[in-house]
């Protein structure tokens, strides 16, 4: 490498070089542009449906049933007799009307009657299966011992069984407990479902040893240390199981089909599916009213919830 | 609450043997066994008080799931509930000679076939894809999780509207000369439930694979971008080694999301769905009608054991695979 050869060589590399430089700078910026569009595109995607069930939640009853009419009492029938009319899906209502929501909150008791069903399918299993769980995962986490391990091991099992696989054995012990068609038979599997103990056992676990042991040397019982030491530092881990059993049981529809036979108990979640067959006009509007409580929650709870995923990989840790 | 008040007093207790030791004359050695003695005593209580927390949830395991399994698969080998004539695996074969039973599970197994793989690979793309240099990540992390948050019975009306035969799905597929297809009364309905199914569980996995990919060491990325590793080698090597552990965790979680399809069928079908979307709950469903609890408990273990057997499988392979990388 002789100096002189590189002195001369230099303007002309350099010039290349810089070339070379602005054309990968556009090329990042096109790929940029472009993965941007695809993502905008997926998200479009996705939020579509959402965005239309809510929208035509404000079209008045009879815009619903003239656009949308064959779809449902075709799909009662069974036949195809309604094909010669066109679908017209609509993202914006000709006229934005409330219609829907006053006759579903004033004049029909009938949806707020199994709205109420949901919430109190859903909202003691929620508290309770965090607290059974914050209890049992405390108990994991202090003093490990093989036994311990064992039984930690048949949780995660049991967690990954398909439902159809632990329906049976719930369904047996409500009958031997004579709780079937009582919310019972809904509430007791699910306060004591695994799926929060292997959570917050996971996470308590993360929490350094030396904290519990400090308070034990300082002279706190087991009941304070779990009070005062465990909890606080669990909370955000709480909310995110909280809102993960809570979309989950929301969103049920299995479990009430089978242990409660009785419709009159039903949440929202089986009778959306019926309700096509009487008042379509009303259909949107329940479905935005069962909509709202969670994507309350995930406005409020995002980032627990993303948190709660993220405690979740990883099955060995 | 009785610990509570104990607990104290225990420590006063050997404090006082700790301090008196102290005043005694003979050794320091006397003082700190007694001091011992007096942890290990406190020791062993409190892991039996730490244990006792255990109990109200293993007693409800043990209740509500462990001991009715046993008796699920004691009834799986005998006649019937009342005679209790031992049979040994003729009520196992009882079901595979079922049609709704074969057709129920080759149903679901063709369904997790097709899906699973799909959900893993589309949603580690959206994370490859939020993983990248693009504006306003958050908001579409946002967007892509709304679908998990949503019930499905809320989005199952607007679902009938696109897929129904004269729906926007179809107006769509019109453009390109494909003809009108009944998405719901057929063979196709598989591919609406697939769609949903996509739909629904993408943001969850994804998710799972953003934190992971997070947790990539960068050195070694750095150190692969100075090597001119191209793109693709970076991903082979790299990537998807570290993902392994990720990879599985996504694949059981949607493999169970897959047999949870059932409800998405059920609010878009009722009770009667076309047959290639027939799954196992529906079958467990009908079964439960006329409460036959020997097809209903044979059916159960199958299950299990398949799923066990799934499971392990998978293990292994991700052990086989990723057992170079830590974490």
């Amino acid at each position: 490498m002789g100096g002189r050869k590189k002195r001369t060589g230099l303007d002309m590399e350099e010039s290349a070089y810089k070339r070379m430089i602005e054309r990968k700078k556009k090329a990042a910026k096109v790929r940029r542009a472009v993965t941007t569009l695809i993502a905008a595109s997926i998200a479009l995607l996705f939020l579509m449906p959402i965005v239309l069930t809510v929208t035509n939640s404000f079209m008045s009853a009879s815009e619903i049933s003239s656009n949308y009419g064959q779809v449902f009492s075709t799909s009662d029938s069974g036949g195809k007799t309604f094909i010669s009319k066109k679908v017209n899906l609509k993202f914006i209502p000709d006229m934005v009307s409330f219609s829907q929501y006053i006759t579903v909150l004033f004049k029909s008791p009938d949806y707020l009657f199994k709205f109420w069903n949901s919430v109190i399918l859903v909202a003691p299993i929620v508290g309770f299966q965090l607290l059974v769980a914050l209890l049992a995962s405390y108990g994991f986490t202090r003093y490990r011992g093989k036994l311990k391990e064992i039984i930690f091991f048949t949780y995660i099992i049991l967690m990954l069984m398909p439902y159809q696989v632990t329906l049976v054995p719930n369904y047996l012990v409500s009958s031997w407990l004579h709780i079937l068609d009582t919310r019972w038979a809904i509430w007791l599997p699910g306060i004591f479902s695994p799926f929060a103990v292997y959570l917050l056992t996971k996470y308590m676990r993360r929490i350094p040893v030396s904290v519990m042991e400090a308070a034990q040397i300082d002279g706190a019982g087991e009941w304070q240390i779990f009070r005062h030491v465990c909890m606080p530092l669990c909370k955000g881990c709480m909310c995110s199981v909280a809102i993960l059993i809570f979309i989950d049981y929301w969103n049920m529809v299995e479990q009430p089909l089978i242990l409660l036979t009785d419709d009159a108990m039903h949440p929202l979640s089986v009778f959306l599916s019926k309700i096509k067959n009487g008042e379509i006009g009303l259909a949107f509007a329940v479905a935005t009213i069962y909509m709202v409580p969670t994507l309350l929650v995930f406005l409020y709870g995002e980032d627990y919830l993303v948190e709660g995923i993220t405690y979740q990989g990883g099955i060995k840790g | 609450m009785r610990d509570r008040k104990k607990e104290p007093k225990a420590r006063r207790m050997s404090l006082q043997i700790g301090g008196h030791g102290l005043a005694g004359k003979k050794g320091q050695a006397q003082p700190s066994a007694a001091r011992k003695s007096g942890m290990q005593k406190r020791n062993a209580k409190s892991r039996r008080i730490s244990t006792a927390f255990l109990a109200p949830s293993f007693l409800g395991v043990m209740l509500f799931f462990v001991v009715p399994f046993f008796v699920v698969i004691y009834y799986a080998v005998v006649n019937n509930p009342i005679q209790h004539h031992f049979v040994f695996l003729d009520n196992f074969s009882n079901v595979f000679h079922n049609a709704a039973f074969r057709q129920a599970a080759s149903n679901t197994m063709k369904f997790s076939a097709i899906a699973v793989p799909l959900a893993v690979a589309l949603s580690l793309g959206l994370a490859m894809l939020l993983d990248s240099k693009i504006p306003f990540k958050s908001q579409f992390r946002t967007f892509f999780l709304t679908p998990m948050m949503v019930p499905i019975a809320s989005i199952v009306l607007i679902w009938q509207v696109l897929f129904h035969y004269n729906g926007m799905v179809n107006d769509i597929t019109a453009l390109f000369g494909t003809d009108k297809i009944d998405w719901l009364k057929s063979e196709h309905a598989q591919v609406v439930i697939i769609v949903l199914f996509l739909w629904k569980n993408l943001g969850y996995n994804m998710i799972l694979f953003m934190s992971a990919l997070g947790s990539i060491p960068k050195d070694i990325l750095e150190v692969a971008i100075l090597e001119s590793a191209k793109p693709w080698q970076i991903f082979v090597h790299i990537k998807i080694r570290y993902l392994s552990s990720t990879i599985l965790f996504v694949t059981i979680m949607s493999l169970i999301n897959s047999f949870k399809v059932f409800r998405e069928i059920y609010l878009l079908t009722d009770d009667y769905p076309y047959n290639t979307v027939y799954m196992m709950q529906h079958f467990m469903n009908n079964t439960f009608g006329n409460l036959d609890y020997q097809k209903l408990s044979a059916a159960a273990i199958l299950m299990s054991l398949v799923m066990v057997a799934i499971i392990g499988i998978l293990f292994l392979t991700e052990n086989y695979f990723g057992k170079d990388v830590e974490g």
